[in-house]
């Protein structure tokens, strides 16, 4: 299916949006607004986004330690996530999970993770709870090419397929498991492979190509919601920068080669270039998106830097439910 | 009152809260009778051995409004699940800023006793207590075992609820109706004046059955069991001690980091029960071994009713 104007300025839109919320927040980090560790989602936006433009928002995903940009695909607020990082009251999590453990139950992202893996079995849970619930939501599962190593992969893929989840796994083949490349870690580099075994649909897709995920998803998406089981999407893409960064950036370990012939497959100029290609895209409109887009981080940052510390009184608050 | 078994009460109470709460669903390996023809497969799941898996499903899927039971059978089988457990259950709802419930129910057996060895002999509840987000449940009669766990099924929080495999085939009177012990409250089992006996699951008969020999001696025991770990009724344990001035506690883990060790600080640390203790607390535990098989090395590492009475003994001779 052709896109229209519409959904490839929003995609766009969301791309550019992913990219310099996480360019901020590096600047953040080394500035000292933001602690702990950030693992940014550079080069990998249009999995995000092809993925979750094809969710509502009854739909859910789970996430990874790299989730901010699944957290703003699947329609998290920007200034809530700059709150949650910047460790205030207006977080998402009122500050007490930060980057890893970022979550909007209320528009279906259950939760960046922290443990490689470990999402898997927390999504094939929603993807019960969609099934029980019998309204088609389906539940997309993000992970990376190292969770593939993790045993946690294989129950979950195995008793999804079993059960008929309505869910879509979504490999983020980025190349590297921390600082480990793919063939340190795999005998296969396909990870699609895996799918065979448990008797699923299994695709490969070029993971920096938004249109090609957003079609994939389509298929995967539409087999879940009638409740014909689960599918298995490897999108192979890169991360731009480091694994993780606390204080200071990490040095690069990866070939200058390997890196700079992934940039010129940058999936966002490759978008913009569709949308030229197509006349849907003039460069005053793409402009004032981008001008649109720093004026919302503007406004997020200062949104999170107003945002109050939470009182240390609140401490053992929320531990348990009533 | 009716008397059946231990077993049986669990069974009655996961049946009557699938009736009572449509959002119930249970998942295991096996299940004992035919309950998927009263409830449906859909809502009676019969799984693949994937522990790790199960424990995240019932937590993803008790995050998006449903209520699952999950039986790990044995808690051996659980630590197959470590990472759901300890970086996921214990902590999602607080990570997450308390923006959503999970209220599930892991279910296992544990304790020696049996003959199974090593590996299916294990008491590990304070390493889950050390986790602070689970609520933990530890019965030592049917109806107990009964009424807390229908209170843990309808708890909105993830929920471990221990059932002390020599506890089993016990036969005891359970109330009719909607029989239910709420989390959190430890209930004194036998009154006395003497000592306090702080014991978990089976050795709050073996306490009792102590006890009764203890008196014809002419020491009066207060037998007390806490029933839930997390939340500890503090307060009733301490009271009983500052009674009694003097405890002895009982458990068939290892004394190392222990539910016991738990306790005896939760009473030497509070000033007034402090100065009430007339004695040193005693802890009667199973040996710090893995248990072994042969009868007569499992019985020497685990604690025995001459053990708890030896230091019962011990703490009286022992008061100031």
């Amino acid at each position: 299916m052709t896109l229209d104007k519409a959904p490839l300025v929003q995609m766009l839109r969301t791309m550019i949006l992913i990219r310099e919320f996480d360019e901020r927040a590096i600047q953040l980090r080394l500035g000292g607004k933001i602690y702990g560790a950030v693992h940014p989602y550079v080069g990998q936006e249009a999995v995000a986004v092809g993925v979750c433009a094809q969710l509502s928002v009854t739909d859910r995903v789970t996430s990874t330690h790299r989730g901010h940009g699944h957290c703003i695909a699947k329609g998290a607020d920007i200034r809530r996530m700059m709150a949650e990082l910047f460790g205030r009251v207006d977080g998402y999590c009122k500050g007490k999970g930060g980057s890893m453990h970022i979550a909007d139950f209320a528009v279906g992202m259950l939760g960046a993770n922290g443990i490689v893996g470990g999402g898997l079995p927390i999504a094939c849970g929603a993807a019960l709870a969609g099934q029980l619930e019998g309204k088609s939501a389906v539940t997309v599962c993000f992970f990376g090419d190292g969770a593939a190593a993790e045993g946690e992969f294989h129950e979950s893929l195995n008793i999804a397929s079993l059960w008929k989840l309505p869910l879509v796994f979504v490999c983020e083949n980025n190349q590297y498991a921390a600082n480990n490349p793919v063939g340190v870690q795999h005998p296969r580099v396909d990870i699609a492979a895996h799918a065979a075994a448990y008797d699923m649909p299994g695709v490969v897709v070029d993971g920096n190509d938004v249109l090609a995920v957003h079609a994939a998803t389509e298929d995967a998406v539409r087999r879940a919601r009638a409740g014909e089981g689960p599918s298995l999407l490897e999108c192979k893409t890169y991360r731009w920068h480091f694994h993780a960064m606390r204080a200071a950036r990490p040095p690069e370990t990866r070939p200058a080669e390997e890196i700079a012939s992934w940039k010129a497959a940058d999936p966002i100029a490759r978008l913009e270039q569709h949308m030229v290609g197509r006349a849907l895209l003039s460069p005053d409109e793409l402009r004032t998106l981008r001008d649109r887009v720093t004026a919302a981080l503007d406004e997020a940052v200062a949104f999170a830097d107003a945002s109050p510390f939470p009182d240390p009184k609140d401490l053992m608050a929320d531990m348990f439910a009533q | 009152m009716r008397e059946i078994t231990f077993q049986k009460a669990l069974e009655e109470a996961v049946a009557e809260e699938m009736r009572r709460d449509p959002r119930v669903i249970t998942m295991g390996t096996d299940f004992t009778g035919d309950p998927i023809k009263e409830f449906g497969a859909a809502r009676v799941r019969f799984t693949p051995i994937s522990e790790a898996v199960l424990t995240g499903m019932g937590l993803g899927a008790a995050g998006c409004g449903v209520r699952p039971i999950v039986n790990w059978r044995m808690v051996t089988f659980s630590f197959v699940a470590m990472d759901q457990v300890v970086n996921q259950a214990s902590k999602i709802r607080y990570m997450f800023g308390g923006q959503a419930d999970f209220p599930v129910t892991y279910r296992c057996s544990t304790g020696g006793g049996i003959g199974l060895a090593a590996q299916h002999s294990q008491s590990p509840y304070s390493m889950w207590m050390h986790l602070a987000g689970l609520k933990i449940i530890l019965p030592s009669t049917p109806a107990d075992a009964k009424g807390l766990l229908k209170s843990a099924i309808r708890d909105n929080n993830p929920v471990v609820s221990f059932e002390c495999s020599r506890l089993a085939t016990l036969t005891g009177p359970v109330p009719d109706g909607d029989h239910v012990v709420p989390i959190g409250v430890a209930e004194v089992k036998r009154t006395g004046t003497d000592v306090t006996i702080v014991a978990l699951a089976y050795y709050v008969g073996e306490s009792l059955a102590v006890a009764d020999e203890l008196a014809r001696e002419g020491v009066s025991s207060e037998v007390l069991d806490p029933r839930t770990l997390v939340p500890m009724d503090v307060e009733t344990l301490r009271a009983s001690v500052q009674k009694t001035g003097r405890l002895v506690i009982v458990d068939e883990a290892p004394a190392t980091c222990s539910a016991a060790a738990e306790i005896a600080a939760l009473i030497v640390e509070d000033p007034d029960t402090f100065r009430a203790l007339k004695a040193p607390v005693r802890r009667v535990c199973a040996m710090p071994v893995p248990v072994p098989y042969s009868p007569p090395l499992e019985q020497a590492a685990l604690p025995s009713r001459d053990d708890i009475k030896a230091a019962v003994h011990g703490v009286l001779k022992e008061s100031r």
